[in-house]
């Protein structure tokens, strides 16, 4: 019963990857099995826990809600290309991962790259939330170590970053 | 010159992998290369709490293409003898008369939905489900035994030849309880029950296995609490050397408990399919695998005596109480015996009697999770001392003063026998004062006012307050290795594992103070049994205590020998020498010498590898009249030492939380959170407040929302992140008001006490006071939801 395969094209943090997935792939399991970009992690596999969230065209989808064919045409951003080029190996932070650091935004870091690329897209559409919205921005995401202030502080702290950059 | 780091709020090292997405967690190893050569398992999990296994037939799934292997019970023994026995009884007790543990595959019978049954390795994850999805099982129901009150009935038994259900019975006794609650002015009786929950980690269990046939060796990752423990575990059921056997744990994505109890059936088998077939072989757990098949907690039904005075001094106390197990005990008597324990806190009753019966279930079987017990114990403690309080028209505050432990009162023997074996003697503290500073964060005295003034808004609030103590750091034991390489980086090996604490910064603030060496200069290794092979685990809030005191006696080992070579190569008193940032000196002088040289005399050298070893070999250095290396010394410059306590450590604290309950609706809202908290010295204080915090949120969850819903036939209807009601951020209290006391464990060399657990121990009593603060109606069972606590408002109704 072989399954039948497709060949997809990616275009991942400004990369074109080609693969060839049965349609069943989910686009999570493509992004960390078959491209081997396992910083996007897979928490619930059913859309609840966002710890999987990664940037679609600029909007946070969850890669376990989606299979690697539907994805296609699409412009993805996982947590690994949030990192600034600045001519380093690693590169340099964002201020998203910036703030993270300093206010002591993850403790164990499984969910943290879905906190990452969500609150990337909440900036680029409000760049100076309010502590209400900061929370509102990642209402969305579950967090088991932090108790989340801290993740709130980092959401107000990359604004400030930002803005001071 | 470098300043002390210990006490700093030092950001964390492990940060920048996490951030860049560059950690590796265990379904992460191995990948990178297209995946290619990693084979997939998956596992078929009993759909019934309780039946007997007539016939498996795995025909349909044995020639798909992409398959390697369909195991069930009867093909394992063959393979590995004892990975036909049950899994180990990792913590026996000569209470636990009737302990039972399930076999890696069900043998004959299952006895919760989630049971493994069978084990298939595939190409992929998806063709493993498949295959899963193909083999039939025949099955004979049994009724099931669901819930504390129907395994106390015993109208049907979980295991045959367990009479009553009852896994074991306890009791110990300080004083003459009974008798001193009969002689009592006032006597008060409760009945209290505390629903089932669960650790839920957002990384779900993981093992990895890679066998190398031509060095004969496993090496297993493991998403664990405890790499030594499996690696022991994986040794023996697959008829191993431990030799032959490494286990590394990589990063870790939470564990609060559940990942402490080992080997779980995939922690076997994978290592066993890994070597049958001469493959790397993965299995990664999904959500819903981790609701029905990893371990739960918290469920136990209290009914407490007490007797009193005037003042609400406690004169003697008799708790009953049943503890729901599940459907095995492979972690022994731990959680409750904490409870039975712990349930004191931070007072001394005149008397006190407990008795407790450890009861199976066909559901999940129940080890520790965060708190391990004590939550259970303080609730019940504390809704005891409201109950007092409001017998008497007392502040409750009053009744906990009186019942208080004093500061001149240490060491304090509660009379009793903890869970490690050893008496339960607390060690330090100083709850007076940690009561007072509560009082003025939370604003106590003022509540009054505020609860009037908000009455006048038609609104209605409470205040509740929770104490606790905490006896952290239980042994054996933990060690550490400190190596200073030629490069003068310095390399630390610990062996219990890392899930989120932070460990690779706070101990590497430890070992920056003791050496003298930059921080950034050193690299701590945690859960590698390559580097540690002796350790005891992660649990118990014991890794600061236990790991940080080894790692800071193994870094003074390094330290001495780095002094004795560079006073001999400086031709200098050893009293005389400082470290700091690297560099030994003189004090007083510019003679100097930096570690990385250190580090090369310390290792008489035939051949020399580069400029710097050029001064380590034969013609440059050593008396030609000695022996390079003294009878009494080692090459190298390393330290290794092992830190082994008399007993626990006790942490302690206090929570207070404001709440407004809705007339209409019975929503319970959070309107102010406060923690006063005693770990003793702390190492990294943003770090310990982040476990406060994060303490705080999972206790909230604990009494406001979470709850495992089994049916009557053993279902667990509520298994996925929809139904079961973790908090997001819009559930937990914007801000918690944290205060520190520092009263220094006396036990260890550098005065710590744990906090991992502290800040979900008091959540449900400290909430049951508040609600009850604000309703007037007695609480006595925990989580409340907002509809329960509307029906409870109607009976009071009815009733009154």
């Amino acid at each position: 019963m072989s399954e039948e395969l497709h060949d997809v094209r990616l275009r991942i943090n400004g990369a074109t990857h080609e693969l060839r997935v049965p349609a069943r792939r989910l686009l999570s399991d493509a992004l960390r099995h078959d491209l081997g970009l396992t910083g996007t992690h897979v928490g619930c596999e059913h859309g609840v826990c966002g710890a999987c969230t990664v940037l679609v065209d600029g909007r946070p989808m969850r890669s376990c809600l989606l299979f690697a064919v539907s994805a296609v045409d699409s412009e993805i951003t996982t947590v690994e290309g949030l990192t600034e080029r600045d001519g380093s190996a690693d590169g340099r932070l964002s201020p998203v991962q910036q703030a993270f650091a300093e206010c002591h935004g993850l403790q164990c870091g499984f969910c943290t790259p879905g906190f990452l690329t969500t609150i990337t897209a909440g900036l680029r559409d409000n760049p100076e939330p309010t502590e209400d919205e900061a929370r509102d921005m990642i209402a969305g995401n579950l967090c088991r170590c932090t108790g989340y202030a801290n993740i709130v502080k980092s959401v107000l702290r990359a604004s400030e970053i930002a803005r001071d950059a | 010159m470098s300043t002390k780091l210990f006490g700093e709020k030092v950001q964390r090292v492990e940060d920048q992998r996490f951030l860049r997405g560059k950690g590796r967690y265990v379904d992460d190893v191995l990948v990178g290369h297209g995946d290619g050569g990693v084979l997939h398992a998956a596992v078929l999990r009993s759909p019934h709490a309780h039946a007997r296994i007539v016939d498996i037939d795995v025909s349909a799934v044995l020639d798909l293409e992409g398959v390697h292997v369909v195991w069930t019970h009867e093909d394992l023994g063959a393979m590995a003898p004892q990975m036909a026995e049950p899994l180990p009884l990792l913590i026996p007790h000569p209470q636990l008369t009737h302990g039972r543990t399930q076999y890696a595959l069900a043998k004959d019978e299952v006895n919760y939905v989630g049971e493994a049954i069978a084990f298939v390795v595939a190409d992929d994850r998806y063709l493993a489900e498949d295959a899963v999805g193909r083999i039939r099982v025949d099955y004979e129901f049994l009724p099931p035994v669901v819930g504390v009150d129907a395994a106390r009935a015993a109208a049907h038994l979980v295991h045959d030849d367990v009479p009553g259900n009852v896994a074991a019975r306890m009791e110990q006794e300080n004083g003459d309880a009974r008798a001193a609650i009969a002689s009592a002015p006032h006597t008060l009786s409760l009945d209290l029950t505390i629903e089932r929950s669960a650790s839920m980690p957002m990384e779900g269990r993981g093992t990895v296995a890679r066998w190398d046939p031509d060095i004969g060796r496993l090496t297993v990752w493991t998403s664990t609490q405890t790499s030594t423990g499996v690696r022991a575990a994986v040794a023996a059921k697959l008829g191993m050397d431990l030799a032959q056997v490494d286990v590394i744990t990589p990063d870790v994505g939470g564990g609060f408990g559940v990942k402490i109890n080992h080997p779980w059936p995939e922690e076997l088998l994978v290592p066993l399919a890994a070597r049958s077939l001469g493959a790397v072989v993965k299995f990664t757990e999904d959500r819903r695998e981790h609701f029905i098949s990893s371990a739960h907690e918290r469920g136990q039904v209290h009914h407490v005596e007490v007797g009193y005075d005037d003042e609400g001094r406690v004169l003697g106390l008799d708790v009953q109480f049943w503890h729901d197990n599940g459907a095995y005990t492979p972690y022994g008597l731990i959680v409750p015996i904490i409870t039975s324990t712990q349930l004191l806190g931070p007072y001394k009753p005149g008397s006190y009697r407990v008795v407790f019966e450890s009861l199976y279930t066909n559901t999940v079987m129940v080890t520790p999770y965060r708190g391990a017990g004590r939550p259970q114990g303080c609730y019940v403690m504390e809704r005891t001392m409201d109950a007092i309080a409001a017998a008497l028209g007392r502040d409750r505050t009053e009744v906990r003063s009186v019942n208080f432990i004093q500061p001149d009162e240490f060491p304090y023997d509660q009379g009793l026998i903890f869970q490690d074996g050893r008496e339960l003697e607390y060690d330090s503290g100083d709850y007076p004062a940690s009561l007072e500073k509560l009082k003025a964060l939370v604003g106590w005295d003022e509540f009054p006012a505020f609860r009037e003034e908000l009455a006048r808004e038609g609104r209605q609030v409470g205040i509740g307050l929770a104490c606790y103590v905490e006896g952290t750091g239980v042994g054996p034991y933990e060690g550490a290795h400190v190596h200073i390489e030629t490069s003068g980086r310095v390399k630390v090996a610990i062996g219990l594992t890392t899930q989120g604490q932070g460990h690779a910064t706070a101990f590497a603030q430890v070992v920056a103070d003791a050496l003298g060496v930059r921080f950034e200069n050193i690299e701590v290794v945690s859960g590698d049994t390559r580097r540690m092979p002796y350790a005891v685990g992660t649990f118990a809030s014991r890794a600061a205590v236990m790991s940080g005191s080894a790692v800071h006696l193994a870094a003074l080992r390094a330290r001495e020998k780095v002094l004795r070579i560079a006073a001999e190569a400086l031709e200098a008193a050893e009293d005389d020498l400082e470290i700091v940032d690297g560099v030994v000196s003189v004090r007083g002088t510019d003679a100097s010498i930096d570690l990385g040289t250190v580090a090369v005399l310390s290792n008489p050298l035939r051949y020399a590898f580069d400029e710097a070893s050029k001064a380590a070999t034969q013609f440059s250095v050593g008396d030609p009249g000695k022996p390079p290396v003294a009878e009494d010394d080692e090459p190298g410059l390393e330290g290794k030492d092992f830190y082994s306590p008399e007993r626990s450590t006790f942490a302690n604290g206090m929570h207070a939380v404001i709440v407004e309950t809705d007339p209409d609706t019975a929503e319970i809202t959070i309107l102010k959170y406060a923690v006063v908290h005693d770990c003793g010295r702390l190492i990294n204080p943003m770090i310990v407040e982040g476990q406060i915090q994060g303490g705080v949120a999972q206790g909230v969850g604990g009494a406001l929302y979470e709850r495992m819903a089994y049916d009557e036939s053993g279902q667990l209807v509520n298994a996925s992140f929809m139904d079961f009601l973790m908090p997001y951020v819009t559930e937990v209290p914007a801000h918690v008001d944290i205060d520190h006391l520092e009263t220094p464990s006396p036990l260890n060399p550098l005065g710590i006490k744990g906090a991992g657990e502290a800040g979900v121990i008091p959540s449900a009593a400290v909430f049951a006071s508040a609600i009850e603060d604000a309703e007037g109606i007695p609480i006595t069972a925990m989580p409340i939801s907002p509809s329960e606590l509307f029906e409870l408002r109607q009976r009071h109704e009815e009733t009154s």
